[in-house]
């Protein structure tokens, strides 16, 4: 029998799992609402004008983002070790990256769609208007959505492994992901402000997308068949 | 091997003992911080000691996922905990020497920020062990090192743009320009004693982590053949 290859079994696991998600709505609802939570709860919080909502927004956002990101990751394997899925998958042919790729682009696209969601929100809620050009704000919104993306998929597959399952894959995700947070931050309240230019932040992001895009696809098979 | 051991420590005890002479007693007291500055003789060397540990804790985990071999895990277990002992270290010395000096208990200044965002990723790294059956914590937290190793130029680079695009705080009396001979000696000596010293808390939690995987193995043994 041939072995399927990486782009079919991504395309038949990402149409799965888009699917599940499409009629139980499970990730998409809970990080919303947790987001809406974090929202509200800063703006109470500190309570900023319309000024300094443009200097704290950047970090507000990306904060916001992170958590509910990491409801969704935790996740994103969950599923595949009821019945062992995940174990009957390294039994066969298919490729491990395949099942990476699909998981990490599923989770892109939900947390994609939650920043959409959560935009309207945050200019309603802090009175937010961007003083520099919207295209950037949504290059920096692709990139860093990428690289919390990837390295949360690759840390929640590692997470499922460990004894406190949940727990884990903050505690690990966040110190890696520093840099990437810094970039993130910084570039959006660039923009926002109109300030500096978020270009260098941009650059770092990309970076940073390429060289652990690669990590991860080169580890992933060692995670997905430690014992 | 344990007379090594043995002759190793006493080697290190005398090195520390000297060391801790130059800089108790034969370095100069520093003109404006004082005293004080002779936390420098500890702060520095266990900095270099806390990134050295780091050092060898990654290429233990590159070598690891390439071989699978058990030295290897067993030496980045010691090199990590090793590691996060003396970058706690440097992250108490560091405030009680910047207090009177700075003025300031803590800045967020690069090299800073970086050892504590280091420290932070080997915390993360030690509690992944710690929560992982004992099969599958050398695959995983060889792993996390793998990604903590590609991490760190990003967070020094991000960190430096981050701090160099704010004000500095006020800092006083950078240690870099022109040392005194003596001092230069003594911080020498004492880089010296603190390499050996950390060397041999290494090679002790190495035998240690040895010895517990033997008695493991002995346990699993035994569970086999009365289960038989």
């Amino acid at each position: 029998m041939k072995a399927p290859g990486t782009f079919a079994v991504s395309r038949s696991t990402l149409a799965k799992d888009l699917r599940l998600e499409w009629r139980s709505k499970d990730a998409i609802n809970s990080m919303l609402f947790f987001a809406l939570l974090v929202v509200v709860v800063f703006s109470f919080a500190f309570d900023p004008t319309a000024e300094e909502s443009r200097k704290i927004a950047g970090g507000l956002v990306w904060v916001a983002v992170l958590f509910a990101a990491v409801v969704a990751l935790n996740q994103t394997w969950a599923r595949e070790l009821r019945n062992n899925v995940l174990d009957a998958y390294r039994v066969s042919p298919a490729p491990a990256n395949a099942m990476f790729l699909s998981k990490v682009i599923g989770s892109f696209i939900f947390v994609t769609i939650l920043e959409v969601l959560m935009t309207p929100l945050f200019v309603m809620f802090y009175n937010l208007r961007s003083i520099g050009p919207l295209w950037e704000l949504a290059i920096v919104g692709l990139l860093a959505t990428w690289a919390l993306v990837v390295n949360g998929t690759f840390f929640a597959a590692m997470s499922i492994r460990t004894r406190s399952r949940e727990i884990m894959l903050p505690l690990i995700l966040f110190p890696i992901s520093i840099p990437a947070i810094l970039a993130m931050v910084w570039a959006t309240t660039q923009i926002l402000t109109g300030e500096y230019s978020p270009w260098f932040w941009i650059q770092l992001l990309a970076v940073y997308d390429v060289v652990f895009t690669t990590v991860c696809l080169v580890l992933f098979e060692i995670v997905l068949n430690a014992e | 091997m344990k007379l090594k051991l043995t002759f190793f420590a006493l080697v290190t005890l005398g090195l520390l003992s000297y060391a801790l002479y130059m800089a108790l007693v034969v370095a100069p007291t520093e003109a404006t911080m004082g005293d004080v500055q002779r936390i420098f003789y500890y702060h520095v060397p266990s900095a270099w000691m806390a990134f050295l540990c780091f050092f060898i804790n990654a290429i233990a985990s590159i070598w690891y996922l390439a071989k699978r071999s058990q030295t290897a895990d067993a030496i980045a277990v010691s090199a990590a905990e090793v590691g996060v002992v003396f970058c706690t270290i440097v992250l108490l010395t560091g405030p009680i020497w910047a207090r009177p000096v700075w003025g300031i208990w803590w800045t967020w200044d690069a090299r800073l920020t970086s050892t504590l965002v280091l420290w932070l990723i080997y915390i993360a790294y030690l509690i992944l062990r710690r929560f992982s059956t004992s099969g599958r914590a050398p695959v995983l937290a060889a792993t996390l090192a793998v990604f903590g190793f590609f991490d760190v130029p990003f967070v020094y680079l991000s960190i430096r743009i981050f701090r160099t695009q704010h004000p500095q705080p006020v800092i006083a009396g950078g240690e870099g320009s022109g040392l005194d001979p003596t001092m230069a000696k003594a911080f020498l000596w004492n880089m010296i004693a603190f390499t050996f010293y950390g060397l041999l808390v290494m090679w002790m939690r190495y035998r240690l982590e040895l010895a517990e995987r033997s008695i493991e193995e002995a346990h699993a043994e035994k569970a086999l053949q009365e289960g038989a």
